[in-house]
Formats: structure tokens, sequence, C-alpha cells
């Protein structure tokens, strides 16, 4: 009712009242800097990954001069952006071994994963009621999930084991013949571990279930083959592997010929899976990433693995009970996941303040539930409690690392001195066995 | 053959230069970091037509960190504080 009675002294009110939140905002975020002496390192590159400068360079001309529509058919303009973003198909389709018609750009991991689950559960419905997935699965693909239950589907919620990887005796079992869709993700968003993909992709072939897998922690950092893996759908993120945020990508199989329902209505495009005028310059730095992703594989991969031993090595060899969660061989180095026993995870990432870490999944950092990657993987939940999520990426340097694991210790050695019950852990008093009373 | 040389550690040393004036930590650090190990990837390459093409590589390379340097200057941010540290030094 307010609005309606808006003039121009309310405008001015309004203008006053919001430029006097934003200083209010900023003050906030200078105080919540408080002390600090310039901002923050980051390390936590599941969450998202900084533009590389390559990306930038390439998206420039289609952020400016190069406007046109992709899908203009009649003018030079909509030709050079629709030559633009074929290339950029080309290049996402190289680095996972597809073919550039499997390509179809969501706007990110997300979108895919609903797409994938959700249009293969209502094409196939008819017949096939019945979605595998795991506990460990990111928290768009457990909801999608939860939505098809609401309608009726039913779906298996397949446990792991405490590396972290599911049981592929698990997953045969687990197949009936109304199954339509096995989705299990390829690298772990908050303990980094592999899943055994060309096993599954195998066994779902054989089985001739489809095979959707979640690979936006995957693509670019590991291999990636959806022919060699068998993979049907593989849902991609830009923004994970040094691209612009808001696109990704579905991979969706054309032989044999795997179809989905559209959740999107509208022009038709990207084959009718996903209207909406597709962004040529998000597309374009999506692709350029996805290229120099492919050329920079085993480079970027060699520095994660040197850059997760220094820091393991270092917290290891000076701090006792820290546990790593999750397997520590079939793993993606450049996420690295410790509990550091009677400690509480969120006064050590408040005591690490100069230093941008989550202890898991950005999407539930906001909650101060342990998370249930964690407890699914049979974590006890103290130890649940103290989890940090370590991410490294291409522009993480050995001088951060280093600084990292230093500060770590410095602090969980001051936490723990602080607690009653370190103390009874080093007086050889097993917590676990202590009768609390009430009073 | 001599004349190559010569381009190459031209080549070499414009990129190591541009690449330290990244104005943001980690950019800085990684060009750096990825010209001086691409340079020694390369080193036993012998093949003047090979050179020629990666000289050609490094060239358009060169080209986007100038550009992507101007375009990070463009901008104010903070320094992170592991500059502040080694400033203090």
């Amino acid at each position: 009712m307010a609005c309606r009675n808006i003039n121009v002294q309310n405008v001015s009110k309004i203008v006053r009242y919001f430029s006097q939140k934003v200083t209010e905002q900023e003050s906030k975020i200078s105080s919540r800097m408080g002390f600090l002496l310039g901002k923050p390192l980051y390390l936590d590159a599941q969450a998202t990954t900084p533009l590389d400068p390559r990306v930038l360079d390439a998206m420039m001309p289609y952020m400016t001069y190069s406007y046109g529509n992709p899908h203009s058919r009649t003018h030079l303009y909509g030709w050079e952006s629709e030559e633009a973003v074929e290339t950029a198909r080309q290049h996402i389709a190289d680095l996972v071994g597809a073919n550039p018609k499997e390509i179809i750009f969501t706007s990110g991991a997300t979108e895919s994963n609903n797409l994938a689950i959700k249009g293969i559960a209502h094409f196939y419905g008819s017949k096939k009621r019945h979605i595998i997935t795991t506990q460990t699965e990111h928290k768009c693909v457990l909801d999608s999930c939860r939505a098809l239950e609401g309608e009726g589907f039913e779906i298996t919620y397949l446990p792991v084991c405490s590396s972290g990887i599911i049981s592929l005796d698990e997953l045969k079992s687990a197949i009936r013949p109304d199954t339509s869709l096995v989705s299990i993700m390829a690298v772990n968003n908050e303990i980094g571990v592999k899943q055994p993909i060309k096993k599954i992709g195998e066994l779902c072939k054989s089985k001739k279930v489809f095979f959707h897998t979640d690979a936006a922690q995957a693509v670019g950092k590991i291999n990636i083959d959806v022919n060699d893996q068998n993979i049907d759908l593989m849902s991609i993120s830009g923004h994970k592997l040094y691209g612009p945020k808001g696109i990704g990508a579905l991979f969706v199989r054309r032989k044999p010929r795997v179809r989905l329902e559209p959740i999107q209505s509208g022009g038709g495009q990207e084959r009718g899976l996903r209207s909406g005028t597709v962004p040529a310059p998000l597309v374009v730095g999506f692709g350029e990433a996805c290229r120099i992703a492919k050329n920079e594989l085993e480079y970027d991969h060699a520095w994660m693995t040197k850059l997760s031993n220094l820091l393991l090595e270092k917290i290891t060899k000076n701090l006792p009970e820290v546990v790593r969660n999750g397997d520590a061989v079939h793993t993606y180095p450049g996420c690295l996941n410790l509990s550091f026993a009677f400690v509480e995870g969120e006064s050590l990432l408040m005591a690490l303040k100069d230093i941008a870490l989550s202890s898991g999944s950005a999407c539930t950092s906001a909650s101060l539930e342990p998370s249930y990657v964690l407890r699914a993987i049979g974590a006890d939940e103290d130890l649940a409690h103290s989890s940090i999520r370590f991410g490294f990426g291409r522009f993480t340097t050995i001088d951060e690392v280093e600084y990292t694991a230093e500060k770590c210790i410095k602090h969980v050695q001051r936490l723990r001195e602080m607690s009653p019950l370190w103390e009874m852990h080093q007086e050889g008093i097993d917590i676990k066995s202590i009768k609390w009373s009430q009073h | 053959m001599a004349a190559t040389r010569g381009e190459v550690l031209k080549i070499y040393k414009n990129m190591l230069r541009e690449s330290g004036r990244f104005s943001f930590y980690n950019y800085r650090m990684y060009a750096l970091r990825r010209v001086k190990d691409a340079f020694r990837q390369h080193k036993s390459i012998h093949e003047p037509s090979e050179i020629q093409l990666h000289l050609k590589e490094a060239n358009k390379f060169l080209n986007i960190i100038k550009r992507q340097v101007i375009v990070g200057d463009l901008y104010k941010f903070e320094k992170l504080v592991i500059e502040m540290k080694s400033d203090d030094k």
C-alpha cells in the first residue's frame, strides 16, 4: 500500500534509506574483515574458481561489439555469434570426447542435473518408475529425486562405504527391470572422492539403464571420456573450471539415443531441450575454458597433487589426530577434506579468517548442521563437526598453501589447548566411554 | 638458428616482464610459473618449423597477457594478506 503513495519526496527518502543501507553494509564488511590486513586467501575452489584471464580475453568481443543473437539467421551479427557458439560447443565436446551435437547449453550444473533426472523420469515414466542415486550426491540431484518421489517415482539412495565410494555389487542388486536411470557423481564436491565411473557405466550398459553423472567437479580436472566410460548423460559447470558463472552444459548421448522431456518450453533452441537464447559471451568463455582445460589437464593435475601433498604433509607432521575424510587414493587432489579431532570446525573457520575456506558445500554452508556427506561415509558426529575442506586451483600458490598450513597448525593447537576434552584425551580417557550426567 | 635463439629469448623475457605486471597476485604468480614451465618444457625442440609454431603461439599469449594486465589495472581491489606479509619483510 505504501508503494501507491510514492512521490518525489518519498523517492528521495527511499534513496537515502538504501544508501544508508549500503554504507552499513560496507562498514559491516570492513568490520567483518576487522584487523585483517588485506583480503583473505582463496582456498575454496570447489565452490567456484576465478575466471582465467585467457577466458575473459576470449569473451570480451562478445560482451561488447559482437552482440548478435546466435539464433538470428538473417544478418551478420547473428552469424558471427552463432559461429562462436558452435566453436565453443566443439571445444566442450572435445574435452569429454563427445560429438558437439550432444552438448546442450544450460545455466549450470544444477539445471543440467534437473533436466537430466526429471527429463528422463518424465519421458520414460509411463513404464519405468525407479531411479537410483547415492547418499553423497549434490543437493540438486537429491532434491530433484525428492521432487520425483512426490510424483510417485521410487528412488533408491545407495549408501557409500567409509571411503566414500559406492559398492558395485550393491548397485547391481539395486537395479530393477523398471529402473530408468542411475545418477552417480564423478567427483564428490565435499571430499573429492572419485567414483568408479567406467565400471558403473559398463554395468548400466549391460543392464540397459541410462547412466547420468554429475561431473561438475570432474570435467577439466580428471580424464573424462563419455564413450570410454559409457556415460549417457553428464552435467558440466562453467565456473568450476575457470570459466564464467551462469553457464553449464548437459551431455545427452545420441547413439543410442537418450530422450528427455524438456523442463522449459519456448523457442526450441538447443534441440528443443532447453529453450531460451543461448548466452553467447558466456558460452564462448565456457568453450575457451574447456579448450584450456584440455591442454592444461596434466599440468594442472600435477600442480594440485603437489599442493595437496604439501599441505597434508605439513599438517599431519605437526598435528596429531587429523583424519582425512574420503578415500586417499581414488580422489581428486584439488580437494582435501580434513577433520581435526577436538576442534569445532566453525571455530577453526572463524580463527582462519584470513583464508577463505568452507566446512563443506557452499549451498549448505549457512547451516551449522554437520555435512550429510560426512555422515554418509560414517564419520563420527564429532569428527563431522570438525571438518574443513581445502580446495586448490590452478591459481593457488605454494606460498598460500604454506601460509594456510602454518595458520591451521597454530590455531588447532590453540583451540585444543583450551579444550577440556583434549586434555582428557591426552590423559588417556576415552571420551566416548564417559557417561555424561544431566546435572 | 642464432636469430631464432635470440627471438625465443626475447619473447621469453617479454612474457615474464608482462606477466609480472598483473596486479592480481594469483594471476601474476600463475602466469610467471606457466611461462617458465612452458619454455622449459619445450626446451628440447630443435625443428625450426616447430619452433616457429610455438613462437606464434607465444606471441598470441603475450598479447593476451598485455590486454589482461590493462583490464586488471582498470579496477581497484584489495591486496591479499599474503602480499601484505611479504611487504613487511
